[in-house]
């Protein structure tokens, strides 16, 4: 008899949720986000698929305001996988310029939340899988792996279906989509484990370095771009270097650093166990709207 | 007091992250997954274990504890100590505001283990719920409050745990602080469940006095409190038990088919999560259902061809000979293949509002396999509290019962017992998409192989060749009275004219014959049309243009009568006369009746009538001739000719 270990059982169980979704889907898509997450759902439909590529393209829904490094692993990932890449920016943030100085909750909303709809809807995507995980946060330990979206991309939780032994139910009507989450009976913990064990790229900026850095409202941020900055701050922002690292990734403005020295994977790991703040303090989109964030999110189709 | 977490070093190894992270990467990395579920009802103190368990594993974050502290001295149930339960009670809010109670699934591990823990409601009106946690559950932990002693709703958790096949059992006696650690209470607890276990078939159970409060019994053992207490603690027991995953390597092999692999011409590989046993290369397998067998070649995973995988893997195999695989096709030992059959006992649990319909056709799905299943009328329901069989003829939401079911096409299963992945279904609705029903296969109530087709000489296509027409059964639907024979009977007259081969079967006519056995209830008009269906069908193999006229008012049936036949030979007409016109007109006097309350379930009146939804003719009887409508029937049909 063959022990498995508890990464090989979720790695069987993300690989199989995929194949489900391939074989029963008529136009899957899996949404990138570029973090770790994001890195480990894309190696594990690699292999998933493998001789072949997967059989689905990635979509980023961008904001423009991006880590530099973050566009460049996007690049290089997608490449490396014989997959598709599709970019999509809300032509109506675009347009309107809105950022996350002078738009606050509006810069998520647009380009996130309406931008992903957008994008779905426009290329006819009846399965989009996403990162999350159910330890993420108090809300999501309820989530289905099959989430349901109406026509117009809403989540209503009372409408959502059982999920018994492994056989999910992928029918919808015309017009419904749903979101898988392959990731969802992985902790924080297991995924930095199977990085580790997988050898999976991740975008450097997890690792500390000395990096440009500003305050801006009590909080530690990195000048990815000084000059753009600039130009919507009205001033260039003081900047000092910092020894700095990130616990999640998304837009260089309202992502907080964390003064670090883990250099290494383990030592990653090992900051994060023995911190004692939960992960996505980091994120300002929680801090937002109290605990009620994510549901309200969820309902309006952010993920 | 209750217990710091820092004072159990059974399964805290905190120090090894800051000294040699390293090491404890290494003693993680190799853990084993073990899924177990939590059944108790309110108050019982399942939250507060959950908490605790969490808690004591360090996965709760400095900036939640102090929310926990706060919230514990605001609202908490236990004065000035740290109510655990709030770290886990998503639920209780969700109760009040009415939204659907769910399972929660959570997260915790030990240097042994990851563990993934449902956290289902324990109300009888949550049973899908717990029967939804539990299905994936490799232990279920059955709390009891000590003071309380065995309860019927003790019996309901472990009868359903039972149910679906959980091999171990946890009777964790709780809150035993608040009997002074008394040992013959919990005694005397043991002896009355061990009983009542015996009598449903339940061989074994673990018992364990507990708090989860104060934390004795929780992480190592025995606690000072109890001396008397030889077994292990709940951590050392979850940490220990045999996982489900091992039994099923022991089983023969079997691997449900989920995805056929084909990047270039060179490669065709079967992927698919091995449900049971064990392959190598060189295995000699046998595809069900096609009874064809070859050898396994090559085992590809994305990091190098396997020597062996084993129940739990999802793999691609590729085999020597060039066989015919699809999704759905069971790929097995070659000399221990599963069954296959289409009519099984099986337990249903009901999911849904809308109540089973014996009869209907219902989507189910096994593993990779969906099939169309109809479910005869419940054998029995259980009464989960009692466990009485009761007489039934359908099942409500949340519903355990025992019925027959058929399928439309041979399913390639195992008993239930033996495997959860080839002997769990779910049933889903054909027109909601909702997930209606799970079921469980007792065995098959007839073998497929027994029923071998009578194989023909003369083909369907042979039929319609000599006839020199393509078959189609055109399928008039519509209201009583709105004019559905009248046009049928049109219809018929232009195509015979045209030298077609045309049968009319009309519903007056077969009432009286083929189906006078039948009424009007809701299942009566269901095998009245799954009859006339399959009647249609037969004359359409024999290469006839079939013409029905039947009322046919649920939309389920007509999609049964539309999967029974070739795409495309399935043409629905909807005689779409107004309810007001059809009652004015009332030919036979049927709706003057039924108003009178002399007719009872009569469409339109007090039985629904279900409009189709895209038929591939619509006629508006308002607005044209019965003349006119038969030439549009008749021009549809034969557009292509
Ligand atoms: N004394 C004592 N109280 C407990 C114990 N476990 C739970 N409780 C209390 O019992 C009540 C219900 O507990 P809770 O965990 O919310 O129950 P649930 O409804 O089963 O989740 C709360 O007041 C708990 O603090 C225990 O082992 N000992």
């Amino acid at each position: 008899m063959k022990r498995l270990t508890h990464l090989e059982r979720l790695e069987a169980e993300s690989i199989h949720i995929m194949r489900e979704v391939a074989a029963e889907a008529t136009k899957p898509v899996m949404l990138y986000s570029i973090g770790k997450d994001s890195a480990v759902m894309l190696h594990l439909a690699k292999k998933a698929f493998y001789p072949s590529p997967p059989p689905f393209p990635l979509l980023h829904v961008d904001t423009t305001w991006k880590f530099k490094d973050m566009y460049a692993l996007r690049e290089k990932s997608a490449a490396d996988a014989g997959m598709e890449l599709l970019v999509h920016h809300n032509p109506e943030a675009e347009a309107q310029g809105i950022n996350p100085f002078d738009h606050g909750p509006l810069h998520t909303d647009m380009w996130k939340t309406e931008g992903l709809k957008q994008a779905l809807t426009m290329h006819g995507f009846d399965a989009a899988f996403g990162g999350a995980r159910r330890d993420e946060e108090k809300s999501r330990a309820k989530e289905r792996i099959f989430s349901f979206r109406t026509a117009s991309h809403g989540w209503d939780p009372k409408n959502q279906r059982p999920e018994l032994w492994n056989v999910y139910n992928t029918r919808k009507a015309k017009g419904e989509s749903i979101r898988v989450f392959p990731l969802s009976n992985w902790t924080e913990l297991d995924v930095w484990q199977y990085i580790m064990a997988e050898n999976i790229e991740i975008v450097p900026l997890y690792y500390a370095a000395e990096r440009p850095t500003y305050e801006y409202e009590g909080g530690l941020f990195m000048a990815d771009d000084l000059d753009r900055l600039e130009r919507v701050m009205g001033k260039k922002p003081d900047i000092t270097m910092r020894k700095v690292r990130f616990r999640t990734l998304g837009c260089f403005p309202l992502t907080g650093a964390v003064e670090s020295e883990a250099e290494t994977l383990a030592e990653v790991v090992q900051e994060m166990l023995l911190t004692t703040t939960s992960e996505r303090q980091g994120r300002v989109i929680d801090k937002d709207e109290g605990g009620a964030g994510m549901e309200k999110k969820k309902q309006e189709g952010y993920f | 007091m209750a217990d710091t977490p820092a004072s159990d070093p059974a399964y805290k190894v905190d120090a090894l992250i800051a000294e040699d992270i390293e090491a404890y990467l290494q003693l993680h990395q190799n853990k084993g997954l073990l899924r177990f579920i939590t059944c108790g009802s309110v108050d019982d103190g399942k939250s507060t274990l959950i908490g605790r368990l969490l808690y004591d594993s360090k996965m709760i974050f400095e900036d939640q504890l102090a929310a926990l502290e706060a919230d514990s001295k605001k609202v908490g149930t236990q004065g000035q100590e740290i109510d655990f339960a709030l770290l886990v009670d998503g639920l209780a809010a969700e109760r009040e505001q009415g939204i659907t109670i769910d399972v929660a699934y959570r997260f915790f591990a030990t240097e042994k283990r990851k563990f993934i823990v449902a956290d289902t409601p324990g109300h009888e009106q949550y049973t899908r719920n717990m029967v939804t946690g539990a299905s994936t559950a490799d232990l279920a932990v059955i709390l009891i409050d000590a003071r309380k002693g065995v309860l019927t709703q003790t019996k309901r958790h472990s009868f359903i745990a039972h149910l679906l096949g959980i091999r171990h059992l946890v009777l964790a006696v709780n809150k035993m602080d608040l009997v002074d650690y008394d040992q013959s209470t919990f005694e005397h607890i043991v002896a009355d469940y061990r009983s009542f276990a015996q009598e449903i078939g339940i061989a074994e159970f673990t018992p364990i006095p507990i708090s989860g409060f104060k934390g004795d019994n929780i992480a190592s053992a025995p606690s000072a409190n109890t001396p008397w207490y030889t077994g292990p603690s709940l951590i050392e027991h979850l940490e220990t038990v045999e996982i489900a995953n091992a039994v099923a390597q022991a089983g023969s092999f079997r691997m449900p088919v989920q995805w056929v692999n084909r990047p270039n011409l060179d490669f065709r590989g079967f992927s698919g999560l091995i449900a049971s046993g064990s392959v190598k290369p060189g295995d000699a397998v046998r595809i069900v259902p096609s009874g064809k067998t070859s050898t396994v070649d090559r085992i590809v995973t994305m990091n190098g061809d396997l020597d062996e995988a084993v129940a739990g893997q999802s793999v691609t195999l590729t085999l020597a000979d060039e066989v015919d695989v699809s999704r759905g096709s069971v790929i097995a030992a070659a000399d221990d293949p599963p069954e296959s059959a289409d009519q099984f006992e099986a337990n249903v649990v009901w999911l849904s509002d809308q109540p089973l319909i014996p009869g209907r056709g219902y989507w189910l799905k096994l593993a990779t396999q969906t099939v169309t299943a109809t479910l005869a009328q419940p054998k029995y329901e259980i009464d989960v509290n009692s466990l009485e069989h009761l007489a039934a003829k359908t099942l409500d939401l949340n519903a355990i019962g025992v019925t027959e079911v058929t399928t439309d096409k041979p399913l390639t299963f195992a008993p239930y017992a033996d495997s959860r992945q080839l002997g769990g279904f779910v049933l889903i609705d054909k027109l909601t998409n909702a997930t209606v029903g799970a079921g469980m296969i007792n065995f098959s109530l007839r073998r497929a192989q027994n029923v071998h087709w009578q194989s023909v000489d003369i083909t369907r296509d042979q039929h319609a060749g000599m006839k020199n027409q393509k078959p189609a059964v055109l399928w008039f639907t519509g209201l009583s009275g709105s004019g559905k024979s009248t046009i049928a009977n049109m219809v018929e007259k232009k195509l015979f004219r045209m030298n077609r081969h045309t049968f009319l079967l009309d519903g007056d006519n077969v009432r009286h014959g083929l189906n006078k056995d039948l009424g009007f209830t809701e299942q009566d008009r269901i095998e009245n049309i799954r009859r006339v269906g399959e009647v249609a069908k037969l004359m359409a193999d024999a290469g006839l243009i079939v013409i029905t006229a039947f009322i046919s008012p649920f939309r389920a049936e007509r999609q049964m009568v539309r999967d029974m036949l070739p795409d495309g030979e399935f043409i629905e007409v909807h005689v779409d006369t107004p309810l007001e016109v059809a009652e004015a007109r009332d030919v036979k006097g049927l709706y003057a009746k039924a108003r009178a309350g002399q007719l009872k379930n009569f469409t339109g009146i007090d039985s629904p009538y279900e409009e189709p939804e895209s038929p591939e003719v619509r006629i508006e009887t308002t607005a044209m001739t019965p003349e006119e409508a038969a030439d549009l029937v008749v021009d549809w049909l034969l557009r292509d000719s």
